[in-house]
């Protein structure tokens, strides 16, 4: 257990010595903020045209979750946008420990292949929470001014958190394949939107086929968390589908030392 | 303390090693020698576990690298041919995750550390970053990094490339102060560090051991069979009998033949000179001396007879 922490300390501060860091948390928090202040701007505006309508018929207004309609938005965009910035957290993982000649160290040390996997996904991990743990920024601002509904809060960070750990856990694997953290990059991000695009590839089709391509369809799983609904056949999609990135992984180090 | 078995390594298309077999005692420095692709790197990252054989074993402290890795690698320090080196961190950060990831105690952490920097002399530079040190600076934290929780076996692949002569004369006398309570297994493909600091060489070449002796042995084997170059002008195979006729000759071998002339090599026993009778044996032959010249074989020479020769003899091992 203790080297897995040793692994995944060592990882989390590579993060906060290299850029990478501070390029993905500048773009996660610029990109988020925009799309949460967007959001916000468009219900302060809506307020008043409703009002002005209530006064006009007489009747009050459809009751409307406002806070819980900007964080369901903003939601949906922090899960596209992470598409984009969580290859860029996994894409050194293996790649730059083979081109710098570390993996020997690693592979050598009285360690598990399995404890070396753990460590590098866990220090992955508890950067992607960093990440994620920006957005409460916008959530406190929306407490402070409203009285949000708990449920889809939560329920939204699960999901978000769960599907989270499932990307980052491919993109580890990716990136035991190439030296190169460019082809890292690029081939987990065109993974992740084919993941994406399974939905939008099947659509109108009935066959079991087409079914069982939308099942994999990453975002579609989130929608039921978004709205409030922890759904158990969506956790264990997310955690299916990390467990198969991990197992993948730790056979690709095999393969390696196989390989040489 | 190691022991090797019929260890062979197969690729799906070349063999890089094939039936290795040798020991390693207690406290011995073993130089492997051979040229680049011989299979050294590949012998050495099987001891340690970082890839596993085709076929045969490798024991290390009784302990069976295939079936109980984790207790082989806790008892072995390895630097392989490019120190892996986090260069982003400082030495002493990288040191100290490694001496973690090794399994020392958190409260050992920091004097373990210290004592591996003042091993190679990077204490000074410890709080430098690793990318900004000079190669031969690098190398010694890859080495430091071997030493960390003392290991008992130490590999070592090519410990002395990119170092200075200075360094380089550092290293061999760290490696020989570690004999004895730490047995090393080294690489390299400098003759003369084989001699000055390996108790015992083992010469492999195309993934086969070639010869396996000690440096003195192998110096004393050539030295001990000095050889002298002729060239007469006479009828070969009666100038090849006659000097075969001479007291301390233990072969003659024709390098080059013409019609009337010839060039010998001949190989004397025991250091003897014996271009006197040589001569004397030519002219009272009533042929013509043309050249006549002693050559000196060096650890070199038997390097490169060895690893080259197609009629190499397949087992000087002993």
């Amino acid at each position: 257990m203790r080297s897995i922490f040793v692994i995944a300390e060592r990882e989390l501060k590579t993060y906060f010595t290299s850029p990478i860091a501070y390029v993905v948390l500048t773009i996660f928090i610029l990109l988020t903020g925009l799309v949460f202040s967007f959001f916000l701007g468009v219900m302060v505006e809506s307020a008043g045209p409703r009002a002005m309508q209530a006064a006009q018929t007489g009747q009050p207004p459809e009751p409307l979750d406002m806070p819980g309609v900007i964080i369901q938005n903003s939601f949906n965009w922090v899960s596209f946008i992470l598409m984009l910035i969580l290859p860029m957290i996994t894409m050194a993982l293996f790649s730059e420990e083979k081109k710098r000649g570390t993996m020997e160290l690693l592979l050598t040390a009285p360690v598990t292949d399995l404890q070396v996997v753990l460590g590098k996904f866990l220090g992955a991990c508890a950067f992607y929470l960093i990440l994620l743990a920006t957005t409460l920024v916008h959530l406190a601002i929306l407490v402070s001014v409203s009285d949000p509904a708990r449920g889809p809060i939560l329920a939204g960070y699960l999901g978000l958190i769960l599907y989270g750990l499932a990307l980052l856990a491919i993109g580890m694997f990716i990136s035991t394949l190439t030296e190169s953290q460019i082809v890292s990059v690029v081939l987990t991000f065109a993974v992740i939107m084919l993941l994406w695009l399974a939905d939008a590839f099947t659509r109108g089709s009935s066959s079991s086929l087409a079914k069982a391509v939308s099942y994999l369809s990453i975002l579609e799983h989130l929608n039921d968390f978004l709205v409030g609904v922890v759904s158990t056949s969506h956790v264990i999609f997310y955690l299916s589908l990390m467990l198969v990135g991990l197992f993948l992984t730790y056979r690709s180090l095999d393969s390696l030392r196989w390989r040489g | 303390m190691i022991s090797v078995e019929n260890l062979t390594k197969r690729y799906v298309t070349k063999t890089a090693i094939e039936g290795m077999s040798f020991r390693v005692e207690k406290g011995e420095i073993l130089g492997f020698l051979g040229p680049n692709g011989a299979g050294k790197t590949t012998t050495m990252r099987i001891i340690t576990g970082y890839m596993p054989s085709t076929e045969g074993s490798v024991k290390v402290d009784g302990f069976d690298v295939a079936d109980q890795p984790l207790e082989t690698r806790r008892r072995i320090g390895y630097l392989p041919e490019n120190p892996p080196l986090y260069t982003e961190m400082t030495v002493k950060s990288y040191l100290n995750f490694v001496a973690k990831l090794k399994g020392v105690a958190g409260v050992k952490v920091d004097d373990d550390v210290s004592r591996a920097m003042e091993r190679v002399s990077i204490t000074d530079v410890q709080d430098r970053i690793i990318a900004k040190l000079s190669k031969g600076y690098k190398q010694r934290v890859g080495i430091a990094q071997a030493l960390l929780n003392d290991p008992p076996v130490l590999i070592l692949d090519e410990p002395t490339i990119g170092l200075d002569p200075k360094q380089i004369q550092e290293v061999r006398e760290l490696i020989k102060s570690l004999a004895g309570s730490h047995t090393v297994v080294l690489s390299t493909h400098i003759l003369p560090e084989v001699e000055q600091t390996c108790h015992r060489v083992i010469i492999i070449d195309k993934g086969k051991i070639v010869a396996v002796d000690t440096p003195q042995n192998l110096r004393s084997q050539i030295q001990g069979s000095a050889r002298v170059f002729i060239e007469v002008d006479g009828p070969v195979g009666d100038v090849l009998a006659a000097m075969k006729g001479i007291p301390g000759v233990v072969d003659v071998r024709v390098a080059t033949q013409g019609a009337s002339q010839g060039t010998f090599h001949v190989d004397v026993e025991g250091g003897q000179d014996i271009r006197r009778e040589l001569a004397r044996t030519v002219v009272q032959g009533g042929w013509g001396l043309l050249a006549l010249q002693s050559e000196n074989m060096s650890l070199e020479d038997i390097f490169i007879k060895l690893t080259t020769a197609e009629e190499t003899p397949a087992q000087t091992a002993s």
